[in-house]
C-alpha cells in the first residue's frame, strides 16, 4: 500500500496548495507537483517488497512485478507532467493548472488499485477512479469544440465499457459465488461450460475499449485529437500500460485454465485486427495526433502478443514493451507539444522541412518513429524482439508462427507509415516551415530523457534482465 | 572485450560517428571519413596477414579469432563474433569501398549528414560480417539497411521519394522473414537438454534442427536474405534503389550491401540447415536462374547508365546466390569470388556513372555520345570495368564466373545441367549490353556540344577508380590466392552431411 498512500498524500498536497495559494501563488504548484511525482518515482524504487504484500482481506496485494509496473508508469507519469510545464503556465489553462495535476494523481492512483487488486471489486473501484478524472482532462480545454466532443465520446465509451465489464462479471459472479481472483481460477478450473465463455467475452470487450482494441477502438482517434496533448500523451501510454498489464493479470491469472477452450482464438483474433486495422488507417492520417492514435493502436497489439506467450518472458517482455514504448511514445508527443505550444500547429504538412529549421527537434521525433517501427539499435527493436520471441517460444504450434508472421508483415506497413513522418521533417521542401524557435527548458529536458530512453534502454540489456528476475 | 581485433571493426565506425558529431567544416568531415575508413582497410588488411599467418602455422578451427561477451543473458544473447576466410574478404571489400566512396562523394551537399548516415550504415555492414551471434548478426543487418532511407531520400536524385520508400520497405520486408526464421532457428538451436543458443558455430556443431523444421526455416531465411542478393522477383527494389541513390551510396549498396544477402544465404540458410538446402535447393535454383537471365536482357534495353547496372547488380548477384545453392566447394569459391569481383566491378561503376552524371547531368545514354574525346581518362576506366563485368580473361569476372560454371557443371542430372546452360547464356548477354553502352556512349560522334567542355577527372575521381581497377586486377591476375584464402574455411562438415565433395 506505500505506493498508493504515497501518491495519495502527494495528490492531496497538490490540492491544498491549490485550494489555499495565492494566485501569485498558484505559479508554483506545477513545480511542486513536478517534484512530488519525482519523490514518488524515487519512493518507487526505494521501496520494493521482497515478497507478496496484501491488504484489505486479499483484495488487495502488491509484489515485485506490480511495483515494477507502477514504477513503468510513475517515470512515464513524471515525464508527461514534465513536459507539460510550459502548457501548464499559458494564459489558457493556468486558471485550472492545479487541477490538471491532481487529477493526473487521481487517475493514477485508480491505475494502481487496478494493477494490484486481487478482487474484481478493488478492481471496478481502481477502473473508475482511473476512469472518471480523466474525461475530465480531456475536456480540459474547455473553451474548445474539440475537447468537448472528445469528452463526450470519451464519457460515453468509458461508461459503455464498464457496463460491459461489469455485465461480464456478473456472469462469472453467478457461476462462481466469489469476485476473488484465486476463487474464480480455482472454479474455472473444472468445466464451466458455455456461460463461462460469455462471461469471459464479455469481460475481454471491456477491456478491449480501455486498451483500444478493434473493434473496440473507435473513440480512441477523435478523443486523441480533441485531449489537450499532454493529455493524450498520458492516455496513450500511461492509460493504455496499465489497462494492458492487469489484462493480462486477469486473462492468464483468473481465466487461464480457459486458455485452450475460449480465450486463446479471440485473442488471435483481436490481435490480428488490431495490429492490421491499426495500421492501415495510420497510414492516411495527416493530423499528428489523430496519426500516433492509429498507430498506439497497433502498438497495442503487439503488446497483447506478449500475453500469448503466457510465461515468465511473456511478462518481463510486455513490462518491457510498455517501458519503451513510454519513452518512444512520449518523445513524440513531446516534440508535436513544443511545436504545437510554440505555434499551434499540429498537421503532418507543417513538418515539411523541419529539419532545416529545427534540426534537433526533428531528431527526436526521428528517433521517436524509428523506435516505433522497432528498427535497430533503437529501444523498440529490442522490445518487439523480446515480444516475439516470448510468443514463439518452446514448442509455439504453427498457429502462433503464423500469427507472429502477420504481425512481422505488419511493422512494415507501421514502417510505411513511420517514415512519412520522417520524409515530411527531412526530404520534403517547404516554403513556409516552422520558423526556427527554442523550446521550453522543461520540454528539452523531457525530450532528453526520451531520447536517452530510447537509446540506452535495448542496448543496455540491465533493464531487461531486471524485469525478467522480478518475474522469475 | 577490447583485446580482440574484430571488435574495432565496429568501434571505429562508432567512434568516427562521434567524431563526426564534432565537426565543423568539410575539410573535418572529410579528413574524419578518410581517415577512418583508410583505418579500417589497414586494419582488414593487417587481419587478412595474421589470418593466413595463424592457418599457416596450423590452426584449424572453422572461425579464427573467436570471442563471446555475454549481453541478455537469460536469452543466451551473446556479442559473438568470429572470422573466416570469406569474411574477412568480405571486410576487405567494404574497406576498400568505403574508401573510394568517401572520395567519390567529396563535394556532397550537407556533408555532416551524409557521412553520419554512411558512416553508420557501414557499422552496420561491419557488424554483420564479424558476427556469428544469429540475434547480433541481424541487429546489425537492419542497422545497415534503415540508414538508406534517409540517404536515398535526401541526396537522391530523380523519382527519389518512390524509390527509397520501396528499397527500404522491400528490403525490411525480407528481414521480417528473417527474423521469423531466426527466432524459429533459436528454439531448434539445441539438442535435449543443452541451453539454446544463437551462436552460429554451435548450431552448427549440434546440428539439431529437425528436418521438418528445416523446410520452414530455410526458405524463411533464405529468402530473407535473398531479398537483399536480388533474388527474383523480389529484385524490384534494385534498380529503382540504385537509380535514385547518391553516388557514394550506390556503391556502397550495391558493392557491399547486396552481398550481406549472398553471404547470410550462404552462413544462416546453408551452414546451419543443409539438410533442408539440399532438398529445396531447387525451386532457388530456378529462381536465381531466372534472375540471373533476365537481369541481363533487362539490361539490354535500358537507356539509363544507372539503370543498366543496377539490371547488372540484378543479374550478378543472382549468380552469387545461384552457385551458393549448388553445394560443391568449387561453385561456391566462386560465389565468393563473385561477390567480391561484383563489388568491387559494380562500384566501379557507379562511381564512373556518379562522374559522368556530374558533368553531363544527364545519364541518358541516347543523349551521350564520343565521351572518349572529351573525358578520355573515365571512358578508359569505363572500358576496364565493362571488360571485367562481361568477364574478360585477366580480369576479376572472369575468374569468378568461370570457376562458377565449372563447379555447376559437377552436378551431372539434367535439371542442373539446363539451368546450368541457361545462365552461362547471360555472359552473351552481358557482352551486348555492356558493348551496346561502349559504343554509344564512348564512341562515335560527339552528341552534345556543350560537353565539349567538360573536363577530365579530378585528382580524387582518379584516385578512387584506379584503387578499384587495381583490385579488380589483382583478383583476375591472383585467382589462386582468393581461391586459397576462400578454400580453406569451407569447413568439410556441411558437404559431409550433403553426402557430396
Amino acid at each position: 500500500m506505500k505506493q498508493e498512500i504515497a501518491l495519495l498524500i502527494a495528490f492531496l498536497v497538490v490540492f491544498l496548495c491549490d485550494t489555499f495559494t495565492s494566485d501569485k501563488g498558484a505559479k508554483s504548484i506545477p513545480v511542486v507537483a513536478c517534484m512530488w511525482m519525482a519523490a514518488i518515482v524515487a519512493f518507487g524504487f526505494c521501496t520494493i517488497p521482497a515478497g507478496t504484500e496484501t491488504a484489505f482481506a486479499g483484495m488487495y496485494a502488491t509484489s515485485k512485478v506490480m511495483y515494477a509496473i507502477k514504477n513503468i508508469l510513475n517515470i512515464g507519469t513524471f515525464i508527461i507532467l514534465i513536459q507539460s510545464l510550459k502548457w501548464a503556465n499559458s494564459d489558457f489553462v493556468a486558471i485550472r493548472r492545479g487541477e490538471f495535476y491532481e487529477l493526473i494523481m487521481l487517475t493514477l492512483l485508480g491505475m494502481y488499485l487496478m494493477i494490484s487488486s486481487r478482487h474484481f471489486l478493488m478492481f471496478i473501484i481502481g477502473l473508475e477512479t482511473a476512469s472518471l478524472p480523466l474525461c475530465a482532462l480531456v475536456a480540459f480545454n474547455k473553451n474548445r469544440y474539440e475537447s468537448h466532443e472528445a469528452a463526450i465520446k470519451y464519457v460515453l465509451t468509458a461508461v459503455f465499457s464498464s457496463a460491459i465489464l461489469l455485465m461480464g462479471l456478473s456472469y462469472v459472479y453467478g457461476l462462481c459465488g466469489s469476485l476473488y481472483y484465486d476463487n474464480i481460477a480455482l472454479a474455472a478450473s473444472s468445466n464451466m461450460g458455455v456461460m463461462m465463455v460469455i462471461g469471459l467475452a464479455f469481460v475481454m470487450a471491456g477491456f478491449g475499449f480501455k486498451i483500444s482494441l478493434v473493434p473496440f477502438h473507435l473513440w480512441t482517434a477523435d478523443v486523441y485529437q480533441g485531449a489537450p496533448t499532454p493529455v493524450t500523451s498520458y492516455l496513450s501510454v500511461i492509460s493504455k500500460g496499465s489497462a494492458a498489464f492487469a489484462f493480462l493479470v486477469v486473462l492468464t491469472e483468473v481465466f487461464g485454465a480457459l486458455w485452450a477452450d475460449a480465450w486463446e482464438w479471440m485473442l488471435y483474433a483481436l490481435i490480428i485486427l488490431t495490429i492490421t486495422v491499426g495500421n492501415l488507417f495510420a497510414m492516411r492520417q495527416t493530423n499528428m495526433k489523430r496519426f500516433l492514435a492509429f498507430s498506439s493502436i497497433s502498438q497495442a497489439g503487439y503488446i497483447m502478443l506478449a500475453i500469448v506467450g503466457d510465461n515468465a518472458m511473456g511478462i518481463s517482455a510486455l513490462m518491457f514493451y510498455v517501458l519503451v514504448y513510454v519513452f518512444s511514445n512520449l518523445a513524440a508527443f513531446g516534440v508535436i507539444g513544443a511545436i504545437e505550444n510554440a505555434t499551434g500547429k499540429v498537421d503532418m504538412t507543417d513538418y515539411n522541412g523541419l529539419y532545416s529549421t529545427n534540426p534537433r527537434l526533428s531528431f527526436t521525433m526521428m528517433l521517436a518513429m524509428f523506435s516505433l517501427a522497432g528498427s535497430p539499435p533503437f529501444a523498440g527493436f529490442f522490445s518487439k524482439f523480446f515480444v516475439f520471441t516470448s510468443t514463439l517460444s518452446d514448442g509455439a504450434s504453427t498457429a502462433l508462427y503464423v500469427l507472429v508472421l502477420i504481425a512481422l508483415i505488419n511493422t512494415i506497413i507501421s514502417l510505411y507509415y513511420y517514415l512519412l513522418v520522417v520524409k515530411a521533417m527531412f526530404i520534403n521542401p517547404s516554403d513556409n516551415s516552422i520558423a526556427t524557435f527554442r523550446s521550453a527548458c522543461s520540454e528539452r529536458l523531457g525530450m532528453w530523457v526520451c531520447v536517452a530512453g530510447i537509446i540506452g534502454l535495448g542496448i543496455v540489456s540491465y533493464f531487461y534482465d531486471y524485469l525478467l528476475t522480478v518475474v522469475g | 572485450m577490447f583485446s580482440n581485433i574484430l571488435i574495432y571493426f565496429v568501434v571505429i565506425p562508432i567512434v568516427m560517428l562521434l567524431g563526426l558529431f564534432l565537426c565543423r567544416d568539410i575539410k573535418q568531415i572529410r579528413a574524419v571519413a578518410v581517415t577512418g575508413s583508410v583505418l579500417l582497410t589497414a586494419l582488414s588488411v593487417w587481419l587478412l596477414i595474421d589470418y593466413l599467418g595463424l592457418r599457416a602455422a596450423g590452426a584449424d578451427a572453422p572461425m579464427l579469432y573467436v570471442d563471446s561477451w555475454s549481453w541478455f543473458a537469460p536469452l543466451n544473447i551473446h556479442l559473438a563474433v568470429g572470422v573466416d576466410g570469406i569474411s574477412i574478404a568480405m571486410l576487405i571489400l567494404t574497406g576498400f569501398i568505403l574508401i573510394t566512396g568517401s572520395f567519390a562523394s567529396w563535394q556532397i551537399p550537407q556533408p555532416k549528414e551524409f557521412f553520419l548516415w554512411l558512416i553508420l550504415l557501414s557499422t552496420g555492414v561491419y557488424g554483420f560480417f564479424i558476427s556469428i551471434d544469429l540475434f547480433t548478426m541481424f541487429m546489425f543487418y537492419e542497422v545497415a539497411l534503415i540508414p538508406m532511407y534517409l540517404l536515398i531520400g535526401v541526396w537522391g536524385s530523380g523519382n527519389k521519394n518512390y524509390s527509397a520508400m520501396k528499397l527500404t520497405l522491400m528490403l525490411m520486408g525480407g528481414s521480417a522473414f528473417l527474423m521469423l526464421g531466426l527466432i524459429g532457428i533459436y528454439y531448434h538451436s539445441a539438442p535435449e537438454g543443452q541451453p539454446l543458443t544463437w551462436n552460429i558455430l554451435e548450431i552448427a556443431r549440434y546440428g539439431a534442427i529437425s528436418e521438418g523444421w528445416q523446410r520452414f526455416l530455410f526458405p524463411m531465411t533464405f529468402v530473407g536474405f535473398g531479398v537483399l542478393g536480388a533474388m527474383f522477383p523480389f529484385h524490384t527494389w534494385s534498380p529503382d534503389g540504385h537509380a535514385s541513390a547518391p553516388t557514394a551510396v550506390s556503391m556502397l549498396h550495391a558493392g557491399v550491401l547486396m552481398k550481406l544477402g549472398g553471404y547470410g544465404c550462404f552462413r544462416v540458410a546453408i551452414y546451419l540447415m543443409p539438410q533442408a538446402a539440399h532438398e529445396l535447393a531447387w525451386i532457388f535454383i530456378i529462381l536465381t536462374g531466372i534472375s540471373v537471365v533476365y537481369g541481363a536482357f533487362s539490361a539490354c534495353v535500358q537507356n539509363d547508365l544507372k539503370y543498366i547496372n543496377a539490371y547488372s547488380s540484378v543479374s550478378h548477384c543472382g549468380l552469387v546466390l545461384f552457385a551458393i545453392l549448388m553445394l560443391n566447394t568449387t561453385a561456391m569459391t566462386g560465389a565468393i569470388m563473385q561477390m567480391l569481383s561484383h563489388g568491387l566491378m559494380t562500384a566501379l561503376f557507379f562511381a564512373l556513372i556518379g562522374m559522368i552524371y556530374g558533368r553531363t547531368h544527364t545519364r541518358d545514354i541516347r543523349q551521350m555520345g564520343g565521351m572518349m574525346q572529351i573525358l578520355p581518362y573515365l571512358s578508359v576506366c569505363y572500358v576496364i570495368a565493362g571488360m571485367a563485368s562481361l568477364g574478360l580473361p585477366g580480369l576479376s569476372g572472369f575468374v569468378a564466373e568461370m570457376t562458377i560454371f565449372v563447379g555447376s557443371f559437377e552436378h551431372t542430372d539434367l535439371f542442373h545441367r539446363i539451368f546450368v546452360i541457361v545462365a552461362c547464356s547471360s555472359i552473351v548477354t552481358t557482352a551486348v549490353y555492356i558493348l551496346r553502352v561502349v559504343g554509344k556512349l564512348l564512341y562515335g560522334p560527339v552528341y552534345d556540344k556543350h560537353h565539349l567542355t567538360l573536363t577530365d577527372a579530378t585528382w580524387w575521381e582518379r584516385l578512387s577508380t584506379s584503387t578499384l581497377i587495381v583490385c579488380v586486377a589483382c583478383i583476375g591476375f591472383f585467382p589462386n590466392f582468393f581461391a586459397d584464402l576462400i578454400k580453406f574455411t569451407f569447413s568439410p562438415q556441411i558437404f559431409a552431411v550433403l553426402g557430396l565433395n
